[in-house]
């Protein structure tokens, strides 16, 4: 790689932090100033969570180039995994200092998360494109009919566990299809600006190192990167426990956000909505995930009025601009003023001043 | 002995709708090399159109089903050009999300149409059904009728991929589009011919299903249509007797999986199979192996 691509790059993550970082102090400012609306600061959190989860599935579908339909399954077993040890620690160990839990529980849910993503990786990375797809969908089903049947509660500091029997002694933490009931709710919009930032700094770093280059070599040419000596299964996978854990850690923000988390909350529409997210803002644009993420997540709250019509919006809009994209004939065009603009760049002094 | 055939019973007839679903899945992947996410939604869509016809225009249910598979046709073939054909030579990627904003475009119209209430499907049906082993068992009017479009389809299928015209050409256009268009064949016609298929199936399989499960909503048609999907992976894609036999089995696997097993895990269950099956056999139970060349 030439080396005024490199700092193109090296500019590129910095404007996406400095971005970030300018967001988070406006709603600094505005929530101390109290220009911020009670439903908009509601969504603080959430916005951060699909935020990270659009970064991470961008990681696997535009970074990869493998489609995945089930990454709101890994945001599920965060999103329990973390609720159960946020309980856990305050029962156990009387933990009380919200800061800590939150931390240990995002990792908590993020190491589980990870774990999944390596045993769903190992049978789904040996498929390929539309099979990979309906099998990561497959088990992102799969684990959302487990927990749904999944009972633990807390018994002086000692959790208990049960399949389908709500009977087990001490107060429940996760009581089947009703979720998680009685959460803490101790995630913060700061450890949410937190986690976006680690995210960003772990998939830039990803994305920019040796290993990176090697998952775009997979994604672009899977024979051509294996006859250079690429392992793929260890490239691919390293994408997809990467994302499964980041998805993981900000399940489990999200499930500590709210006093009562259904397991149906991330059913099949759930990895979609984040899929449309990384599609609209771009497939393997980092930045694009984070706006697109951010917008769609505002979007509801400010169009409550024409709520019957926001997923209808959305369909036709994902519609819209799948075809303008991908479309020959739209992109024809598209590349024709794209040639006339970087003429006009190179020129600037003859046809730039006469324009 | 008894219950496990009635359970059998129901499988298979649960299965026959899967399969009927799951031949329009299969036919359109095996042309257009694309998933189909919306055909859930035309099943959907047809099921209403039945209700509608039934209901407030008070037209018999043979005329109600044939009308509603008029509407999906045209659905079915406006879908295909609007949304699909000008994405031909897109990535598949690109064409699968396209599918999920059909799908979601379809659920959302049905929505400010019909509501969010379900609404009670009445059956078709008014076949009584049908006592066995001295009043034992008792297989519904619905199983049987199912059971037997199911076959009636299979075969027609068959025959009309066999012998017409247009069933061989749309083999020959599965099988290399280059060479099918050098060769004359209309490749654009033949694919909306062949999507027109599907979704007339798919009003079949709509009010077959919505007949034995009588609640419907907006979306009736997104779980049987990613079940059907499934069992169409599980046949091998691309492959007609392949989608009947996933079909068929599938359907069973989750009626004896949510009686023997566990009610709440029968979904979990179905797709653990489909995992298994594709590591044991990725191309599907009936697929071929396709060798990739360099």
């Amino acid at each position: 790689m030439s080396m005024s691509m490199r700092k193109k790059r090296a500019i590129g993550g910095l404007v996406t932090y400095l971005m970030v970082i300018a967001a988070y102090l406006v709603c600094q400012y505005l929530l101390a100033t109290g220009g911020m609306t009670r439903s908009l600061r509601g969504q603080l959190v959430p916005i951060c969570v699909w935020v990270v989860m659009a970064v991470s599935l961008n990681l696997v579908v535009g970074v990869s180039g493998e489609l995945s339909l089930g990454h709101a399954g890994f945001m599920s077993v965060g999103a329990f995994s973390g609720i159960v040890a946020s309980g856990w620690m305050l029962g156990a160990f009387q933990l009380e200092n919200e800061v800590v839990r939150l931390l240990l529980s995002m990792i908590v849910g993020g190491v589980f998360a990870g774990i999944a993503g390596v045993l769903i990786g190992i049978p789904v990375l040996r498929l390929r494109g539309d099979y990979l797809a309906i099998v990561t969908l497959a088990f992102g089903e799969i684990i959302r009919n487990v927990i749904n049947c999944l009972y633990i509660s807390i018994d002086q500091g000692r959790l208990h566990f049960a399949f389908n029997d709500s009977n087990i002694p001490g107060e429940l933490l996760v009581s089947g299809p009703k979720g998680g009931v009685g959460i803490d709710t101790i995630a913060t919009f700061g450890m949410g600006f937190t986690l976006i930032l680690f995210t960003l700094f772990v998939v830039q770093n990803l994305v920019n190192s040796r290993s990176g280059r090697a998952i775009m070599a997979t994604r672009d040419s899977r024979i051509a990167a294996e006859s250079v000596g690429i392992n793929i299964t260890k490239y691919k996978m390293m994408a997809f426990v990467t994302s499964a854990v980041l998805a993981g850690m900000a399940g489990a923000l999200y499930g500590l956000n709210f006093s009562t988390v259904a397991a149906s909350k991330f059913k099949f529409d759930t990895s979609i909505l984040v899929l449309v997210f990384v599609v609209l803002g771009g497939i393997g644009s980092i930045r694009g995930s984070i706006i697109a993420a951010t917008l769609l997540t505002i979007l509801p709250e400010v169009l409550r009025a024409f709520s019957d019509y926001r997923m209808l919006v959305y369909a036709v809009v994902l519609i819209v601009v799948m075809l303008a994209t991908n479309s020959p004939f739209l992109s024809v065009r598209l590349q024709r003023v794209k040639a006339l603009l970087r003429r006009r760049n190179t020129n600037p002094g003859k046809e730039g001043e006469a324009a | 002995m008894t219950q496990f055939l009635s359970y059998l019973c129901n499988g298979i007839s649960l299965g026959s709708v899967y399969a009927i679903i799951a031949l329009g899945y299969t036919m359109v992947y095996g042309i257009a090399k694309m998933l189909n996410f919306a055909h859930g939604d035309v099943i959907m869509i047809g099921a209403y159109i039945a209700f509608c016809a039934m209901q407030y225009w008070g037209f018999p249910p043979v005329i109600s089903v044939l009308a509603a598979m008029v509407v999906c046709t045209v659905l079915g073939m406006v879908i295909e050009r609007t949304a699909y054909k000008p994405l031909r030579q897109a990535s598949s990627l690109a064409v699968l999300i396209t599918a999920i904003g059909m799908s979601y475009l379809l659920q959302n119209v049905a929505l400010l149409v019909w509501g969010a209430n379900p609404k009670s499907f009445p059956s078709v049906v008014s076949l009584g059904s049908l006592s066995l082993l001295g009043g034992q068992m008792t297989i519904s009017g619905e199983a049987i009728v199912t059971i037997a479009a199911c076959v009636v389809i299979m075969i027609a299928l068959t025959l009309f991929t066999g012998k017409t015209k247009m069933g061989k050409a749309m083999r020959v256009v599965s099988e290399d589009k280059g060479a099918a268009e050098l060769m004359g064949i209309n490749v654009n016609l033949t694919i909306t011919v062949t999507f027109a298929i599907g979704s007339a199936l798919a009003a079949i399989a709509g009010v077959l299903l919505c007949s034995a499960y009588p609640t419907l909503q907006p979306t009736t048609g997104a779980m049987p249509g990613i079940k059907a999907f499934t069992a169409a992976v599980f046949g091998g894609i691309g492959s007609i007797p392949g989608a009947m036999l996933g079909g068929i089995l599938l359907g069973v696997i989750e009626i004896l999986g949510k009686a023997y097993v566990s009610t709440e895990l029968g979904d979990a269950f179905v797709f653990a199979v489909l995992i298994v099956v594709l590591l044991v056999k990725p191309a599907g139970l009936l697929g071929k192996t396709v060798h990739e060349k360099v």
